[in-house]
């Protein structure tokens, strides 16, 4: 690891100690710092700290908000809440990965341009069913819709 | 400090979906630069609410000229500048952009006591909050003694809102008489059951009746410290709930000495970091300490020993955001309304298969029928409604012979769903009820925590069951295991999580057998939902050939020559229904 990570890190490990915080805000810290969990970064405090990486890992893990891969440079968020279910969300994100062509299981595209990732539901069900682009709530989504916006994003990237 | 002319437009998540803050600017723009030179636009208020329950209808904005309100519906950025030309400047309301009849019987039948200022007042400002009565029942509540506050709590009837329904002021009264400190105060807004809203929006609509309930809740239990536990995926919610917190902290209702009573309590703001099963409140316990949200065995009671092994008082969104107005108009008030053993309202998300989805508040004990067809104005497309799926992944379905049940927890219970936390999901004669209840069983067994067996295996294998049945490997026997397995499970879990998760299948099987029957013995799917069991065919005199399906067949199945009727060879068919999607003549159908 370069002097740089590990001055950050070593930030966050200070930052642990003057709040007494906790295992997750300690993740969640090192996750607004590079976007994902690194594996060595979490070693790295593991050692600092005196807690065992498993602890970290642990609940690394367990909660859908970490992420122990690098993500792409568009979120999808695709709901899939039983309103958008009943109203056809399954068929949306089916197109999701046709039109980026990510195989059963793979949540980034290869040239990191999307992420796509399910959430349970977001509670917006009265415009079921909803995808989200980076934040931008987006209703009433269909695969043609869904594939047409896609394309928008892909348009701006390649400019 | 109001203005001749208001204008309130909708921005709760469903409000800016639908392009709420281009509409709110376009509004403030206009006023600006035109009306005489912007003379109109100083008599002009343009205000952001929240949600005004009627969703379906997004943008919504309320003009008032002169005391007198007309409330357009479907607003779009492009329609601001004839709005305020007409009506604003003109005085004449743009009618045929009025909400229709439709509008006023959505809102007939309903009850807001939760919702009565959400939508009406600007959420990010404490001032409106005033202008509304606001925290004047926290100082009425400051002037009594603690013990009187929960007798009043126990007298009104209020049962928790977030699913189980245990007496809010029996919670407390068990709290206060812990002599151990400190006590802690939490707002589970940890609303994770898919299909529900109702907790986004309040808080989006009107933080400071949460922030109010929970600060009579520490006075009345004797707590300083208070924590908000929301999930990370309600962004607009989180930023509103911390604006508020801070204006609370500025008028001196959070802190030190609260209106110079002695009293000092404080409320800090926890993210959940996505996992379904923190909203048990023993396991959000675990996650606000910072560990992995995993349930423990109760006795102990939170109430108890919760929070830092301290006596704890989790409380649901909802019910927090009722204690104002219950202090406000008395225990007899409440408890007039609503049904026998639960009193004063409940606030629904009404969505699925209906025409007006939204959000609702309705009496307790209020009929299904009423709920469905005066205020949901019944089945969208006007297909034939099958059954009301309520409690979310918890909960169970009511079938359409129930209709005229009246809705309260009790009820619900033996009908064999729950309240939950206010999920209603209408489902019509299009959906497959042994499809849903997969899909709420696959929703619970990935976000089963592990911890006990019964939970953990219980559920994969009755969602490995159900899965095989869906694709017409269906065995006999297999609706006498799931009842079996299902029985098991709701006996022998930990937490709530998996003595609730059989609920959808065991509700399906107890009013729809014959579809499951219909899968297992005759490899069919009377609803046309499961894909394994259908065949797709093409009809060749509507088929005009203008090859869409083949283009959108991933096996080369559907093909055929230009102009000519295609045809979808059945032994390449993968059954993906990309070619019904596609065609435009209602050529392609399904078997």
């Amino acid at each position: 690891m370069d002097a740089e990570t590990v001055e950050k890190l070593e930030k966050i490990y200070q930052r642990y100690l003057a709040s007494e915080g906790n295992c997750i805000s300690v993740l969640q810290d090192i996750q607004a710092e590079f976007g994902y969990l690194p594996r060595e970064t979490v070693r790295w405090f593991s050692k600092r700290s005196g807690i065992p990486e498993s602890r970290f890992f642990g609940i690394a893990t367990f909660y859908t908000q970490f992420h122990l891969k690098p993500r792409g440079k568009n979120i999808i968020t695709a709901c899939c809440g039983t309103v958008c279910h009943v109203k056809g969300g399954h068929r949306v994100i089916a197109r999701i990965h046709d039109e980026l062509k990510l195989k059963e299981g793979q949540e980034t595209t290869r040239d990191k341009l999307f992420t796509l990732e399910k959430v349970n539901c977001i509670g917006a069900c009265s415009i079921a069913p909803v995808v989200v682009i980076n934040k931008k709530v987006g209703g009433m989504m269909t695969p043609g819709k869904i594939a047409r916006e896609l394309k928008q994003y892909r348009g701006k990237d390649s400019e | 400090m109001s203005k001749e002319i208001t204008v309130n437009v909708c921005l709760g998540t469903g409000g800016i979906a639908g392009g709420g803050i281009e509409v709110l600017s376009g509004f403030r723009r206009e006023l600006e630069n035109n009306g005489l030179n912007g003379e109109v636009g100083k008599r002009c208020e343009a205000t952001q609410v929240g949600c005004r329950g009627f969703c379906a209808r997004d943008v919504l904005v309320d003009i008032t000229v002169d005391g007198e309100t007309s409330t357009y519906q479907y607003i779009k950025p492009e329609m601001v500048p004839r709005l305020v030309e007409e009506h604003i400047i003109g005085g004449t309301p743009v009618t045929k952009w009025l909400v229709q009849d439709d509008y006023a019987q959505f809102h007939d039948r309903q009850k807001k006591i939760v919702l009565a200022d959400c939508g009406k007042i600007d959420p990010e400002q404490i001032q409106a909050y005033f202008e509304v009565g606001g925290y004047a029942s926290l100082t009425k509540t400051l002037a009594m003694e603690s013990a009187d506050v929960i007798q009043l709590v126990k007298e009104s009837g209020l049962r928790g809102r977030g699913g189980a329904g245990f007496s809010t002021g029996m919670k407390w009264e068990l709290c206060a008489a812990n002599r151990e400190n400190p006590k802690y105060i939490i707002c589970n807004a940890d609303e994770g059951d898919p299909g529900a809203f109702m907790d986004r929006s309040v808080i989006e609509g009107n933080p400071h009746s949460v922030i109010e309930g929970m600060c009579i809740g520490a006075y009345a239990i004797g707590s300083q410290n208070g924590y908000v536990y929301i999930r990370a995926e309600y962004p607009l919610a989180v930023e509103r709930l911390q604006k508020a917190l801070e204006q609370a902290r500025e008028h001196g209702y959070l802190g030190e000495n609260i209106c110079d009573s002695g009293f000092d309590f404080d409320i800090k703001i926890k993210l959940g970091a996505g996992a379904f099963v923190c909203g048990e409140e023993t396991a959000l316990i675990a996650s606000i300490e910072g560990e992995r949200g995993m349930p423990r065995a109760k006795p102990p009671y939170p109430a108890n020993k919760g929070l830092w092994g301290k006596p704890t008082i989790i409380n649901n969104v909802e019910t927090w955001a009722n204690l104002p107005p219950i202090l406000k108009n008395g225990a007899q008030w409440y408890a007039s309304i609503g049904s026998e053993k639960s009193k004063g309202t409940k606030v629904f998300a009404l969505t699925g298969k209906i025409r007006n989805t939204g959000l609702i508040e309705v009496p307790m004990g209020i009929k299904l029928r009423d709920i469905i067809f005066d205020i949901g104005g019944g089945i969208e497309g006007g297909r034939l409604l099958k059954a009301v799926q309520t409690g979310g992944p918890s909960g169970g379905c009511i079938p359409q012979a129930h209709i005229d049940m009246k809705v309260d927890y009790d009820n619900l219970l033996e009908i064999g769903s729950m309240m939950g936390s206010g999920g209603m999901v209408v489902l019509d004669e299009t959906d497959c009820m042994v499809n849903i209840s997969k899909f709420f069983l696959e929703f619970t067994q990935s976000e089963s925590c592990g911890k006990c067996v019964p939970c953990r295996i219980g559920t994969k294998r009755m969602l490995e069951i159900l899965t095989r049945i869906t694709e017409g490997k269906g065995r006999k026997g297999d609706i006498e295991l799931l009842i079996d397995l299902g029985n098991d499970v709701k006996e022998t879990s930990l937490c709530g999580l998996g003595m609730s998760a059989p609920n959808p299948v065991l509700s399906t099987i107890r009013y729809f057998r014959h579809e499951y029957e219909a899968h297992i013995n005759h490899k069919h799917c009377p609803a046309k939902v499961c894909k394994k069991l259908l065949t797709f065919f093409i009809r060749e005199d509507l088929c005009t050939g203008c090859g869409a399906c083949a283009k959108a067949c991933p096996t080369g199945a559907a093909a055929g020559k230009k102009k000519k009727p295609h045809r979808i060879d059945t032994s390449a068919c993968v059954q993906c229904g990309s070619c019904y999607d596609v065609c435009k003549f209602k050529a392609v159908l399904k078997e």
